[in-house]
């Protein structure tokens, strides 16, 4: 086999219902091109004679020693040939309902596909199986070969019948196949030349209509989405690993990481021994440094803040399913999108198809699984938000596999559905509804949480920022996941502390109830989130000892009272200095700094969002430590 | 993007996975010219460092300018070498060479059975190993994440679905997991990109005064070179255009039966 040069190459994969002459069509396409090695030929006639076996075609392909003796392909293979075009990968997927698996594996890497039908045999089974997978897999190239036609001597009614009915099962599937040729790959009629026995056809040949196939192109003009695959801590810098998916990305790009929300802006590409270039295109594996340190994990998919993925816990999608173990209601996977994993469940099946005949399959326990070789459309429900795009926008971010165990058990394309688009400080509640739980012991809930209940305390002046740090701090941590709640000062004096005034008894009586509701609300696996101005160091420190030992973290929100007079956001400020209010923390009565908070956050100089940023690095890096980070 | 950059990416990104999902991780070189390439992206993927152990399974057959080779590498490059040799079967001296084991029975103890006891030893359980589709017909059915059972045995008829770029990153305890980013790689893709990027590569490739250089490198008594007058990479890669018989057939072990090759890679050989 000579070897072509790198410059083009398309994969392609053959398949079709097994003994339809897959193999033995693959042999000779490459006998007639020439692209078998010096002396295979030879030595898989010698060989054949040797076993007292006919010369078969199809031993090329089948290289195992169980595939040569059973006559059937148990395993994809590829092989490498070329036309005076391009050159070639021909996948050779196995034709056998056994191994189904096989042959997904051999198709999804595939750009174009040969689906090969036996004019003797006509549709069978596995045609339309296939016929089906290739256009889950995304294989919108196809063309029929309908092979064998010696068997039915060269007759042309019989090549039109084979294409009227497949031609019409593909159209109920939405796809055309580029074209319908007619073979006899056994004697290589029409393979590299027009068949002398089929006189009438007068269309392309194998090889004519494998190079009208186009190669694809890399989705650069789609939107950016950069999945991270790593984080690494190189020569004293973090970089984030990952390969564009879609999009282009560039040096001062603003990002947004979903689906945690953050953002932050690209600073550099890295690359090695390569040339430095600002931005980088789809299929490019690169590294990237930010300018804003953020915490950023293996999973994130940046993208720009124009067009962000869907961020969401509830996914409609169209599953096949590959393992002998079914696909259960009420069993927890493990789905892998993109670089990201999560515990996930099915929350309903909606229909269940046969994939070779189309039809719904109802049974007894409908709703219940989707079996071996079977295809669903189903809703997946995840325990935290995923970020995914509709397979028909982006593909890269719109596909999945389920784990079962340690097996990869199936695949599934995510369906259009009403999904809501995120705006800037959407919530989305409504899609954000966790599972109910049985029994719950402490480390059950810190392990279903992934975090453990705490007391974030922000204590400083009136308009340092407590309140609105509080919030942000909440969204933020609510779209991580975590279950967040802030207790205000303004709003608990409406309800549980309305019966208090602002004498220094009063203050210490408020903290303390706030204190107890805060330590409730830890122990039912809160992150509580307190925003008061409480001045006094000992009302802290009582606080700080009912809760346990390292659940409370009590942040500093630290401005000059000039920065937070200037801001005044309630007006109370003018209000002191005009004294219509009495003992006003930093103006009329004191205001005693934390002598060694857990954090501190100096708002005259820094952002809310670097604020929050800080908050919850310390707050992961803590779940980290303490290993309840699912 | 070029044919060869698609490839790279693509290796860089399995890689990159390994590293990711598999704690203890270990690359295995040859010093032939497929694991100096795969040497090569390991750099691209970790931005010029390479943050796994190498592993050389030593035969004491190896042709002598391999190690030379190899330990200078290992020192310009800063790499972390781990050598394995089967000790006990040395010793024994029941080897091809002395004349006591066919050529596939010695790569099965000193290649595939030298490998298991490196990984046992350290507990490996990723390796990367930079076979190729192309190479031959069994490695042409391969995965890129492929499991090894406790064994090191290969389950070729049951083999994992690997699709989207989603590997089999899961497994139970006691198995390993192969991981071959080269393996869409051709043999004239690997000298295409040794020649892009400037790479070096072990002089044994090129050919010397007698006009015989080496195209595929392992142990001395069953590699034989093939007559050639290309000397440099560029020689090669326009050699290997016009070239029509396979890279091992200088690889006596291949041709011993039939079956002889999915034999010994059914039970772990690389």
């Amino acid at each position: 086999m000579t070897q072509s040069s790198s410059t083009e190459q398309l994969k392609i994969v053959i398949v079709g219902h097994v003994d339809h002459g897959k193999s033995t069509f693959v042999g000779r396409l490459f006998y007639d091109t020439g692209s078998l090695p010096d002396g295979k030929y030879e030595q898989l006639k010698t060989v054949a004679e040797r076993r007292g076996v006919p010369f078969e075609w199809a031993n090329l392909m089948d290289a195992l020693q169980s595939e040569r003796d059973q006559n059937i392909t148990i395993d994809t293979a590829q092989i490498w040939f070329r036309t005076p075009k391009r050159q070639y990968v021909i996948i050779d997927a196995p034709g056998h309902k056994e191994f189904l698996k096989n042959m997904v594996t051999g198709a999804a890497s595939a750009e174009a596909a040969l689906l090969l039908i036996d004019a003797n045999e006509g549709v069978q089974e596995q045609s339309r199986r296939h016929g089906y997978l290739l256009n889950m897999l995304g294989i919108r190239q196809i063309a029929v070969l309908v092979n064998k036609m010696d068997l039915q001597g060269y007759s042309e009614e019989r090549f039109n019948a084979i294409e009227t009915e497949y031609r019409e099962f593909l159209k109920g599937l939405g796809i055309e196949a580029k074209c319908f040729l007619p073979l006899a790959a056994k004697s290589g009629d029409n393979i590299a030349t027009p068949s002398a026995n089929m006189p009438w056809w007068k269309g392309k040949t194998i090889l004519q209509a494998l190079d009208d196939f186009q190669v694809s192109d890399q989705p650069d003009h789609q939107p950016l989405r950069f999945p991270i695959q790593d984080v690494y801590r190189f020569d004293d810098r973090r970089i984030l690993a990952g390969r564009v998916e879609s999009g282009t990305l560039r040096v001062g790009d603003r990002l947004l990481f979903s689906p945690s929300n953050k953002v932050s802006t690209v600073k550099s590409i890295e690359r090695w021994s390569a040339p430095t270039r600002d931005e980088a295109t789809a299929g490019e594996s690169i590294g990237v440094t930010l300018t804003e340190q953020i915490f950023v994990e293996r999973g994130a998919i940046a993208a720009l803040e124009t067009s962000p993925p869907y961020a969401l816990t509830r996914i409609k999608a169209r599953l096949f399913w590959l393992s002998r173990s079914p696909f259960a209601k009420g069993k927890r996977y493990k789905i892998k999108l993109a670089t990201q994993e999560m515990e996930c469940e099915i929350e309903s099946i909606d229909r269940l198809i046969d994939s070779s005949s189309l039809a719904t399959i109802t049974r007894e326990d409908q709703g219940a699984y989707v079996g071996r070789n079977e295809v669903a459309e189903l809703v997946l429900r995840t325990k935290r938000p995923v970020a995914f795009d509709l397979q028909s926008e982006i593909v890269a971010t719109g596909r999945f596999v389920i784990v079962d165990g340690f097996e990869v058990s199936g695949g599934g394309i995510i369906a259009p559905d009403n999904y809501p688009r995120r705006t800037a400080d959407s919530l989305q509640k409504s899609d954000n509804i966790y599972w109910s739980q049985g029994k719950v012991t402490p480390t059950q809930r810190n392990l279903r949480n992934g975090h453990l209940g705490r007391v974030v305390w922000l204590t400083g002046l009136s308009g340092s920022g407590k309140s609105t740090i509080a919030t942000d701090l909440e969204r933020e941590l609510f779209n991580l996941g975590k279950h967040a709640y802030v207790l205000d000062g303004d709003n608990v004096r409406h309800g549980l502390c309305r019966d208090l005034g602002f004498s220094p008894q009063d203050r210490q009586e408020n903290i303390r109830r706030v204190g107890e509701v805060a330590k409730l609300l830890a122990d039912a696996g809160f992150i509580a989130i307190t925003a008061f101005i409480s001045p006094y160091r000992a009302d802290r420190d009582l606080v700080r000892s009912i809760v346990p030992a390292g659940q409370f973290i009590e942040v500093f929100v630290s401005a000059p009272i000039e920065v937070c007079e200037q801001r005044d956001p309630k007006g109370l400020y003018a209000k002191a200095r005009a004294n219509e209010i009495k003992e006003f923390t930093g103006i009329s009565a004191p205001y005693e700094a934390p002598v060694q908070p857990e954090i501190t956050l100096t708002t005259d100089s820094m952002s809310v969002q670097e604020s929050v940023a800080k908050v919850i690095e310390y707050l992961q890096l803590q779940d980290a430590e303490l290993t309840v980070t699912i | 993007m070029d044919y060869l950059s698609k490839l790279e990416n693509q290796s860089i990104y399995i890689m990159r996975e390994a590293f990711n999902k598999f704690e203890n991780l270990a690359m295995l070189w040859s010093i032939g010219k497929d694991s100096t390439v795969l040497l090569w992206l390991a750099r691209k993927a970790f931005l010029g460092h390479v943050p796994f152990p190498l592993v050389h399974v030593d035969t004491s057959y190896k042709i002598a300018s391999m190690i030379e080779y190899r330990d200078r590498l290992v020192a310009e490059w800063g790499l972390d070498l781990v050598v394995g040799k089967n000790e006990p079967v040395l010793k024994s001296k029941v080897t091809f060479p002395e004349g006591k084991a066919t050529r596939v029975e010695c790569c099965g103890t000193l290649k595939k059975d030298g490998l298991k006891q490196v990984l046992d030893e350290h507990k490996f359980t990723g390796v990367i190993v930079g076979v190729r589709r192309d190479e031959e017909p069994t490695r042409a059915k391969e995965r890129y994440f492929s499991p090894r059972d406790k064994n090191m045995e290969w389950n070729v008829v049951d083999q994992p679905p690997e699709l989207w770029d989603q590997f089999k990153t899961d497994f139970e305890p006691g198995t390993h997991i192969r991981i071959h980013p080269l393996l869409h790689w051709t043999e004239l893709n690997i000298w295409e990109y040794i020649e892009r990027e400037n790479m070096p590569v072990i002089p044994l490739y090129f050919a010397n005064e007698k006009g015989e250089r080496y195209r595929s490198l392992g142990c001395a008594p069953c590699t034989f070179p093939i007559k050639s007058s290309a000397r440099n990479v560029s020689e090669i890669i326009a050699e290997l255009r016009n070239s029509n018989t396979s890279e091992r057939s200088g690889r006596a072990q291949d041709k011993e039966s039939e079956d002889a090759f999915e034999k010994l890679r059914r039970d772990g050989y690389m």
